[in-house]
């Protein structure tokens, strides 16, 4: 105010100037343009699995149920329990050979991955790979329990849920250096 | 060798002609217009090859009323090969690529049709006007965006080359492969990309300070994602809607993408529907597996993210030959994911001798630069090479140097479309043999 008093009236359409700005300088943070949309609307999307188990659906599977959907919804790719040989880009999904054999080793969940939940977000966003997020929560439980099983990476068994899943510890999870993480 | 020497005592026009290296490499200030050091180089090549011209005429395109100006232009007939080398031509049920044919563009901008393209699940058909970007998670309200709205923002334009982190991986072959530039190099692209800041949506939403990582998914068939750092999107991160002035290509993100300069192509999320502000990375598909590396040893690398300091010879290269001894220039890109190109050394002689290219301005970061060098070739072998340096300090390797730190491939690798392995950027060579046809070798 001690500025303005230094100066001639203002004009009034400064004035009017000053007055319309003011709000805009409130809401600095805000263009406005986002529209608001609650948490609950997002749940279709709201996908990605955090490898702590942040954001796992309610649900559970066994390696037993997987194998019955496998048969049915995955081996024409992925070949029977998950052996490939069906065309070279479908990957197989068990086996892998130790990464000390050379830096084109080919990468598989059981040499390769450092967290189990990834099959789980993967499958569940991906797979099929003609019908993506056909699945039901319960089928992808039951199929990530199968495929981890047939690579010995969890019991026959076991059941795949919520809580367990997070727990299995991947072979290759403490293999991993990160090169630079002053980009962090 | 030089022939500068042959005209006599060197005068100031013939400072620019020197040869500065080995092999018939000449002061890069002779391209710079300096019309008397072009004219005398230019004069010097003829008087060794000079054919002489013929007698002009009309053509019959002159004679005749052309075509009617198309409401879209496409390339001249003419340039129907200049097109992306594919890796999917029988539309089989995987995934497809397209890259650049850099040894047939110049400049530093990729026009949009040859810009490189991955797809893991193929090119969705999206209709702009029902695409919904959200930004949720670690936020104080969750924000939902569309193109229109996005469009009303004050949009910011910058320059970025996009690179695949598998690009190039076909050098990783312990056998030089005998492929063209944009066969080896092919994916990466340069272009001019607008949209708005990334940090300006994360803050209309109102992030928590607490949250260090999001989680950015495309639209696409897969629902492709990728942990980012919350630091890189507050650093340089757009939200792009238009790519060289106009929206954005199907295969490069329609009708909106992440861009991430410097940063591996895949982080760039293209379809952009949905950011989750998180507190930890997701450890992705892709980042779990495809994007992250085996070096040699067995340990894996994770999170790399930066592209690094690296450059190629366009011209000459694989494919295109010379004719004649005489004048040539040497050109080719050169780029960084952590700041701009600061020099470009060329040799011609393996390495022997280096000279400093031309640097064509405005130099960005994070983009193409191009790089020329003027070269006498005499007609006898010679090896081309480029190596780039960045305003970092960050040294593109030398091949020899590069394979002992991150290894080579130990299964023969049969094509130039394979990807034994990821983040490789050393120096590429091209011979020269006496017939003027170019290879590619390892120096």
């Amino acid at each position: 105010m001690s500025m303005l008093k230094s100066f001639a009236p203002l004009p009034l359409a400064a004035l009017a100037f000053a007055l319309a700005a003011a709000p805009v300088v409130a809401r600095a943070q805000s263009s406005g343009l986002g529209k608001p949309i609650a948490e609950a609307d997002i749940k279709q999307w709201d996908i990605a699995i955090l490898p702590d188990g942040s954001n796992l659906p309610p649900g559970s599977g066994t390696p037993a149920q997987g194998a019955k959907i496998f048969a049915e919804k995955c081996s024409a790719c992925h070949g029977e329990a998950g052996k490939g040989g069906v065309a070279p880009y479908y990957p197989a999904l068990v086996g892998g050979q130790p990464l000390t054999n050379g830096i084109d080793t080919v990468k598989t969940i059981a040499n390769y991955y450092a967290y189990a939940t990834t099959v789980f977000d993967y499958t569940r966003r991906a797979m099929p790979y003609n019908m993506p997020r056909s699945l039901a929560d319960d089928e992808v439980y039951a199929l990530t329990a199968y495929i981890l099983s047939l690579n010995k990476l969890i019991g026959d068994n076991d059941v795949m849920d919520a809580k367990t899943l997070p727990q299995v510890k991947m072979p290759n999870r403490d293999n991993f250096i990160m090169p630079y993480p002053d980009r962090l | 060798m030089g022939w500068s020497r042959r005209r006599g005592a060197p005068s100031s026009d013939d400072v620019a002609l020197q040869q500065v290296a080995g092999n018939g490499l000449i002061n890069r200030r002779a391209l710079l217009g300096q019309g008397a050091a072009i004219a005398g180089a230019m004069g010097a090549a003829g008087a060794i090859t000079g054919a002489a011209a013929e007698p002009l005429a009309d053509a019959p395109w002159s004679l005749a009323f052309g075509e009617i100006t198309p409401a879209l232009q496409s390339p001249s007939p003419f340039e129907k090969d200049v097109v992306r080398a594919t890796s999917n031509p029988k539309g089989e049920f995987r995934n497809s690529h397209a890259r650049t044919p850099h040894q047939l563009l110049s400049g530093t901008v990729t026009p949009n049709s040859l810009h490189f393209s991955i797809n893991h699940c193929g090119i969705p058909n999206i209709d702009p006007a029902q695409h919904k970007l959200v930004i949720h998670g670690m936020v104080r309200q969750p924000l939902e965006f569309t193109l229109e709205t996005l469009s009303r923002y004050p949009l910011v334009t910058r320059m970025a080359f996009v690179e695949c982190a598998g690009n190039s991986a076909g050098m990783f072959a312990k056998v030089p492969l005998q492929a063209p530039a944009g066969l080896i190099h092919g994916l990466v692209s340069n272009a001019e990309w607008t949209g708005v800041p990334l940090s300006v949506l994360l803050d209309e939403a109102g992030i928590d300070p607490a949250a260090k990582w999001l989680v950015a998914e495309g639209a696409d068939a897969q629902f492709l994602d990728r942990s980012v750092p919350v630091k890189k999107a507050y650093d340089d991160a757009l939200v792009a809607i238009y790519q060289n002035g106009e929206h954005l290509m199907p295969g490069n993100g329609y009708p909106m993408r992440l861009l991430l300069p410097g940063y591996q192509g895949n982080m760039n999320v293209k379809f952009l529907r949905r950011i989750k502000v998180v507190n930890q990375p997701a450890y992705s598909y892709f980042e779990t597996k495809n994007y992250s590396q085996i070096l040699p040893g067995g340990k894996t690398w994770r999170f790399h993210f930066v592209m690094e300091v690296k450059s190629f010879i366009t011209h000459p290269s694989f494919g295109l030959n010379l004719k004649e001894p005489g004048l040539y220039a040497i050109s080719g890109v050169a780029y960084s994911g952590t700041g701009r190109i600061s020099k470009v050394m060329v040799s011609a002689d393996g390495g022997k001798s280096w000279a400093e290219a031309a640097l064509q301005g405005p130099i960005h970061e994070k983009a193409f630069t191009r790089f020329v060098m003027p070269w006498r070739w005499n007609g006898q072998p010679a090896v081309l090479l480029s190596r780039a340096y960045d305003d970092g300090g960050n040294v593109q390797p030398l091949r020899a140097d590069f394979v002992a730190m991150r290894g080579e491939a130990v299964n023969p690798v049969t094509t130039p479309l394979a990807f034994p392995n990821q983040h490789y950027n050393s120096t590429t060579s091209w011979a020269v043999d006496g017939k003027g046809e170019v290879s590619h070798v390892y120096a």
